[in-house]
């Protein structure tokens, strides 16, 4: 287990300064420089603000530069937002993403996985189909058309809540749902498969003609084991969710890093992008582990391996 | 008898859910608005676009942070409260001139900081000395150029900056001596690119060229506008309040300024509608018809200094010559595309400069939609009935708006030259990339004035300007441009820029296709905000009627 940990972590270091280094990559190949407005600006001004973010060095100096201020956890300035460091801004946006996050997770997991559930016990039925067409409903309806109608729904219409912003205590409660909603179709669709695959299992034939009773099969034996896809999406879906939603963020006005990174992207900011690009990166490898962890933990057939 | 039981407690359970949903809906929807409490609170809430980069006043370039500047600095001349665009005592009780060239100032003798500290003519003095320090690298120094010898110390021609056109005289009075003669000073003196900044803050946090320091943080940040910086919650907010210091604090009406930065127009229209806003920054395009008709007393538009227009590549075949560039100009109807298109009030742009822009200047009526005249002309220059023009591209940046309009001309070129156009869209940067290294046809531009003079838009076309990016190039042009710039009397100088403009139409580099109108929301309850081609605001007169 500790090999196993440790040789993770090394892992997972090299896949997010790999990251910086693709992304840095990118950046520099893409066209257009980082100061570019629609007034020109006098070649004055250009070399002085080359200078000052260190753009006038040759380009593997400069991502010797990020790679030594990201391994000393010196974090650089933003271009966009000038004088803000790139971390003061991941840690100002950060708990707004998160605290959108957790609550779409659980909401998403707490629709999902019932509704899925009961869709495999009754295969073909019409509670099946009336899930799986509210799941396949969930699953085209993008967030920023289910972000307004529930916008209008629920501030404009019932008043409710706001329709955005984050100054009430109530604010993340729309957007939480947004994403809650479109994440539950997913996962319903997940259970849905991988319960019907697991209760054709001959381990659950066997449970069956032991004599265990249905809810023993399907809590104890059947759920666990179907749970293991969900687990596989939910890591990725949970970094991505952290780092910000950036339609959902923009139809409610959230202060989240989605409008941060979108901000940077358009922007040319580099070293937000790449800050943000590293962040997402480090909860991506950090989720992950914890998801190969946990099928560890619910299916004994896997092995944790360095 | 369970069986009875489990019926009532599920009526039981449904009755404390009905009634708890009826409590929820009773105790949300009869919270008070945004708008209402802070109505009683005297604090106006703006929407304000995108997040300002810095609340630097020489840093900044964009809009968001020149509204917000508005409300915190002030400079030597201030917005009018009756006009905003007219010139009122901002900084300086008061200015003369000698012959448009040597200007002097008084400063507000009670003209404080918002720290208590004076404002005194050695803030100016240091302020356009950190702007006109080329390592500091801002972006607007060259607005400061009018100012003698301003260009020479910032491109290092001279090093001693008390060879610059500005003088403390003493405490109180201030001195600024320009190049040539320009009346429009005072318009210009508006922008924040000539505010003063605070030596004392600024040096707390490190020199005076040091970039993006800790002074522009709450807390740290001061000014000299009738409110100050509270709070700058990063894509959430900038709180201003009243500031007790201000030198005309009485007339202040407010208590206090809230700046929301929200992105997309369509949220801070549902803001605006959930009684989040006072007022908004834009509207949506396809809601404002309907806002217009059925909303009179929520809609507002107003003119802006600004101009959409068509950039021809003058470098390239056919485009280099005038005619084929003639022809294009006047087979365009801006009429119908303002009408049938924009539909906001924007103006079809019959030359370059807007209307208003200097009082008394009458911009040259050249660019009208004449298909007869553009085909002729289009075959003098060897295109009889389009036959053997090159396919073309309309460059634009990826937005639905232009495509629209780009889409219209593409299809009024075909229909009255018979020329075979696409259009061809690019990310922001890569556009900006395409029109400055001349890599393109036609390219849709837009160009936003940046104080009431012909010049603030007839200077971009000079031979070698940064900005001109058509190629085009006119000695007689710029030798107007230059003549204009020595002309002290008002009047001769408009003929001369009017003779410049109509020269600069007459050749075409550009096609102007419309002039600017902003709509946007403003809550009933909001007085004293008035219309400014500009869009300078005079906080101060703004009242909140409950």
């Amino acid at each position: 287990m500790i090999r196993f940990l440790v040789s993770r972590f090394v892992q997972g270091v090299v896949v997010i300064f790999t990251v910086i280094t693709i992304t840095f990559l990118i950046l520099k190949a893409s066209p257009g420089g980082p100061f570019r407005s629609e007034r020109t600006l006098s070649p004055e001004a250009l070399a002085a603000k080359m200078e000052y973010y260190g753009f006038d060095k040759p380009w593997p100096v400069q991502l010797w530069r990020h790679i030594v201020h990201y391994a000393t956890f010196q974090f650089p300035e933003s271009q966009l937002f000038s004088g803000r460091t790139v971390d003061e801004i991941i840690v100002s946006g950060f708990p707004v993403s998160a605290s959108i996050a957790v609550p779409a997770l659980l909401l998403a997991l707490i629709i999902g996985v019932p509704l899925g559930a009961q869709a495999a016990l009754r295969p073909n039925t019409l509670e099946d189909r009336t899930s799986q067409l509210a799941a396949t409903i969930g699953i085209c309806t993008p967030s920023m058309v289910l972000g307004p109608v529930l916008a209008i729904l629920f501030g404009l219409k019932l008043r409710w809540f706001n329709v955005s912003g984050w100054f009430d205590t109530s604010d993340w409660v729309l957007p939480a749902m947004t994403l809650g909603i479109i994440y539950s179709a997913y996962i319903a669709r997940l259970t849905r498969g991988s319960l019907r695959e697991t209760l054709a299992q001959e381990f659950i034939r066997t449970a069956r003609a032991k004599g265990a009773d249905n809810t023993t099969i399907i809590f104890k034996h059947a759920l666990k084991l179907a749970c293991l896809p969900v687990l596989n999406f939910l890591g990725p879906a949970a970094a991505g969710l952290l780092t910000g939603s950036f339609i959902v963020e923009t139809v409610y006005q959230l202060p989240g890093l989605g409008q941060f990174f979108i901000a940077s992207a358009i922007n040319n900011d580099q070293e937000l992008l790449i800050a943000i690009s590293a962040f997402y990166a480090v909860l991506i490898v950090s989720f992950n582990l914890a998801v190969d962890i946990l099928q560890a933990w619910l299916n004994p057939r896997i092995r944790l391996h360095a | 008898m369970i069986a009875a039981m489990r019926w009532f407690v599920r009526a039981f359970l449904l009755v404390v859910f009905l009634v708890g949903v009826v409590w929820f809906n009773h105790v949300r929807t009869n919270r008070p608005r945004r708008i209402d409490i802070a109505t009683r609170e005297g604090i106006l809430l703006v929407g304000n676009g995108t997040e300002p980069a810095t609340l630097d006043p020489q840093l900044a370039t964009g809009q968001p942070e020149h509204h917000i500047f508005h409300a915190i600095f002030e400079g030597l001349v201030a917005p009018a409260p009756d006009n905003p665009d007219a010139d009122g005592p901002g900084a300086a009780a008061s200015w003369t001139h000698e012959n448009f060239t040597t200007w002097t100032f008084k400063l507000q003798p009670n003209g404080k900081w918002s720290d208590g500290t004076p404002v005194t003519a050695g803030d100016f003095v240091y302020a356009y000395e950190r702007m006109l320090t080329a390592k500091f690298g801002a972006d607007y120094a060259n607005m400061l150029f009018p100012m003698l010898n301003a260009e020479a110390f910032y491109t290092g021609k001279i090093t001693d900056f008390s060879q610059v056109g500005v003088k403390a005289l003493d405490a109180l009075t201030l001195q600024i001596t320009l190049a040539g003669p320009a009346p429009y000073l005072p318009s210009m003196l508006k922008h924040y690119s000539w505010f003063p900044v605070p030596r004392h803050a600024i040096e707390k946090f490190g020199n005076m060229t040091d970039r993006n320091t800790r002074w522009t943080r709450p807390g740290n940040l001061v000014g000299n506008g009738p409110f100050m910086l509270k709070s700058w919650r990063i894509n959430q907010s900038v709180e201003t309040i009243r500031n007790p210091y201000y030198w005309d604090a009485a007339s202040v009406k407010l208590n206090g300024v809230t700046f929301i930065p929200i992105s997309s127009d369509t949220t801070e229209e549902r803001a605006f509608l959930d009684g989040q806003l006072h007022v908004t920054q834009t509207l949506p395009l396809a809601k404002i018809p309907g806002y217009r008709e059925t909303r009179p007393d929520f809609y507002r538009d107003e003119p802006l200094l600004s101009t959409y227009f068509y950039r021809i590549n003058t470098t390239r075949k056919p485009f280099d010559n005038p005619k084929v560039r003639r022809a294009l100009a006047l087979a365009i109807d801006r009429e119908s595309i303002c009408r049938n298109i924009l539909r906001a009030g924007q103006k079809p742009a019959t030359g370059l400069t807007p209307p208003g822009c200097g009082i008394g200047y009458q911009p040259p009526d050249v660019m009208h939609f004449d298909p007869n005249e553009a085909r002729k002309l289009l075959a003098e220059a060897g295109f009889p009935d389009g036959k053997s023009m090159p396919t073309f591209d309309i460059l634009i940046n990826t937005n639905e708006a232009h495509r629209t309009i780009a889409e219209a001309v593409q299809s009024m070129w075909k229909e009255n030259l018979h020329i075979p156009v696409r259009v061809l869209n690019q990310d922001w940067g890569v556009y900006l990339e395409s029109q400055r290294k001349l890599d393109y046809d036609v390219c849709r531009a837009g160009w936003v004035g940046d104080y009431l003079d012909p010049s603030t838009f007839l200077a971009l076309w000079k031979t070698g300007d940064g900005n001109n990016n058509t190629g085009w190039s006119s000695p007689r042009y710029d030798a107007l441009l230059s003549e204009s710039f020595l002309e002290g009397d008002p009047v001769k100088r408009f003929a001369i820029l009017h003779e410049a403009e109509t020269l600069m139409l007459e050749e075409v580099p550009i096609i102007p296709i419309y002039w600017y109108v902003r709509s946007f929301l403003v809550q009933p309850n909001v007085k004293g905000l008035l219309p400014s081609l500009l869009e300078h605001r005079c906080y101060k007169a703004v009242e909140l009627v409950p």
